[in-house]
């Protein structure tokens, strides 16, 4: 793999750093007085999530990480697997649940994820922005129940357990936004 | 917004022109090219070329400035674009425009005294401290910067990837550290002897100052230094270090010396930061908010 100088970085750089895949959030340039510069760097670890600080020398470099997103549809799970495909080759991927983390609970199949690989193999896994989903269990909702303010839980076909209006029923269609988990609208057929 | 930096810029470049012509303090200006570059071995000069001749970028209009003192200019000032390769992020543009003036028989602690007036005439500050580079660090961190060993300051400054001096972790430190910890507007002076740059040294201190508003260094000064045998030794001795970074020894400016040799007047220098200033009086956190184009759209 490539390795970047530290006047390479930018966000979004995939980087190895202690053995793990990390991509870059942010990049700052310290260069206090008339001294040496260095790159501070804001890195996010693609298994973890974590987000940790790292202070580089001006002029070191690090090795870069074969890290790639890619858009494959979701089929499946078997329970152990998540079963992807690509559109177009038509090839099979499968990924393990730590990738599934965020977006198991959106999916119900079908859908065409974002998917991050690591020497090919899939890390992590991000849902549409949007999904539509039924609306499996609610309470009838009461209205001018202003106490839990205008709104009620609601348990979603995939299992995800989101907060509707009081209006929507069980049995609906919803539109709901994963990256904030928030309902969006009621979908008509 | 745009049109707001646009005439908030146009507001300060005229209160600067006109608090130095109250002054009597004469504006110039000298070539952006030079033959030569600097030797201080973190600054990157932009190079070009006219009809194959190569020509260096100007960091600073430094040399220039000080031949014309050497000439007999008596104090100048200059508004001028200066160029560092390599030096982008939210307080760098490797194109940004810079104030720099001289004065004549001043020495730092007078010229940190008309920083002040020109500062304080053109943003709200209420107050100014003053504090020497050793005191900043005493108070702040609890270390003496003269003093302290490696393994203290490494310590302090977490970990660093690469090789790094004891003046890197120092530099470090003065940023991360004692910068935010200090007032509102404070002058750091009397800079360790090896940070001296092109300061007068006096006692082992560099009589060399900065001025920090918010945490952004806005200014950095000297009392000049005018011994042109000590100003060749500091470039040879720059050079030295560029050999051992693994950088391309600089050309000496033998212009710069030559009117060194003249005789440069004593007198005191500065050079401040003009869209670092105007980032400031716009309450605005990075550089590119008050660049017409920053370089990305350049």
């Amino acid at each position: 793999m490539a390795k970047y100088a530290t006047n390479q970085f930018k966000s979004g750089l995939k980087l190895m750093i202690d053995g793990d895949p990390y991509t870059i959030v942010e990049n700052e340039i310290v260069k206090p007085g008339k001294g040496q510069a260095f790159n501070r760097i804001k890195i996010r670890n693609l298994k973890t999530g974590r987000v940790i600080e790292r202070t580089y020398k001006s002029g070191e470099s690090v090795e870069g990480a074969d890290v790639m997103d890619v858009e494959l549809e979701f089929l499946y799970t078997d329970g152990e697997y998540w079963h992807f495909m690509d559109p177009k080759s038509f090839e099979q991927l499968q990924a393990l649940a730590p990738a599934m983390e965020e977006a198991s609970k959106w999916l119900k199949g079908q859908e065409v994820c974002e998917v991050t690989l690591w020497n090919g193999e899939p890390l992590s896994v991000t849902a549409p922005n949007f999904v539509e989903l039924q609306i499996t269990e609610t309470d009838p909702g009461l209205r001018g129940d202003t106490a839990s303010g205008g709104s009620k839980p609601a348990t979603l076909e995939t299992g995800a357990l989101i907060r509707v209006p009081l209006f929507v029923d069980q049995d609906e269609l919803v539109k709901v936004d994963t990256r904030t988990g928030d309902y969006v609208s009621r979908v008509k057929d | 917004m745009l049109n707001d930096t646009l005439r908030e810029r146009a507001g300060l470049l005229a209160t600067i022109r006109n608090f130095f012509q109250t002054r009597n303090v004469l504006e110039v200006e000298t070539p952006v090219l030079s033959k030569t570059g600097v030797c201080e071995p973190y600054l990157k000069n932009l190079t070009t070329n006219i009809s194959n001749q190569r020509y260096y970028l100007q960091t600073s209009p430094e040399f220039a400035m000080k031949r014309l003192l050497c000439a007999g200019s008596g104090s100048i000032y200059q508004i001028s674009k200066a160029f560092r390769d390599e030096e982008q992020g939210s307080l760098h543009n490797p194109e940004f425009t810079m104030l720099e003036w001289y004065r004549v028989g001043f020495d730092y602690h007078q010229l940190m005294d008309e920083v002040e007036s020109l500062v304080c005439s053109l943003m709200d500050v209420t107050e100014f401290s003053r504090i020497t580079y050793q005191q900043a660090f005493l108070q702040t961190v609890g270390i003496d910067p003269m003093r302290v060993s490696y393994t203290e300051l490494e310590n302090i400054a977490g970990s660093v990837t690469g090789q790094t001096t004891k003046n890197d972790l120092l530099d470090l430190i003065l940023s991360d550290k004692v910068l935010p910890a200090l007032p509102q507007a404070v002058f750091i002076y009397d800079y360790p002897a090896n940070q001296a740059a092109m300061a007068k040294i006096r006692n082992d201190v560099a009589e060399r100052f900065e001025l920090v508003i918010n945490g952004v260094e806005l200014a950095n000064g000297y009392s000049e230094l005018t011994d042109p045998v000590e100003q060749e030794q500091r470039f040879i001795n720059e050079n030295k270090q560029r050999e051992t970074m693994g950088i391309k020894p600089m050309t000496i400016d033998q212009n710069f010396l030559a009117a060194m040799q003249q005789g440069l007047p004593e007198c005191a220098g500065v050079a401040l930061g003009f869209d670092r200033l105007l980032m400031l009086v716009c309450n605005k956190k990075i550089l590119t908010d008050v660049l017409p184009f920053p370089i990305e759209n350049a």
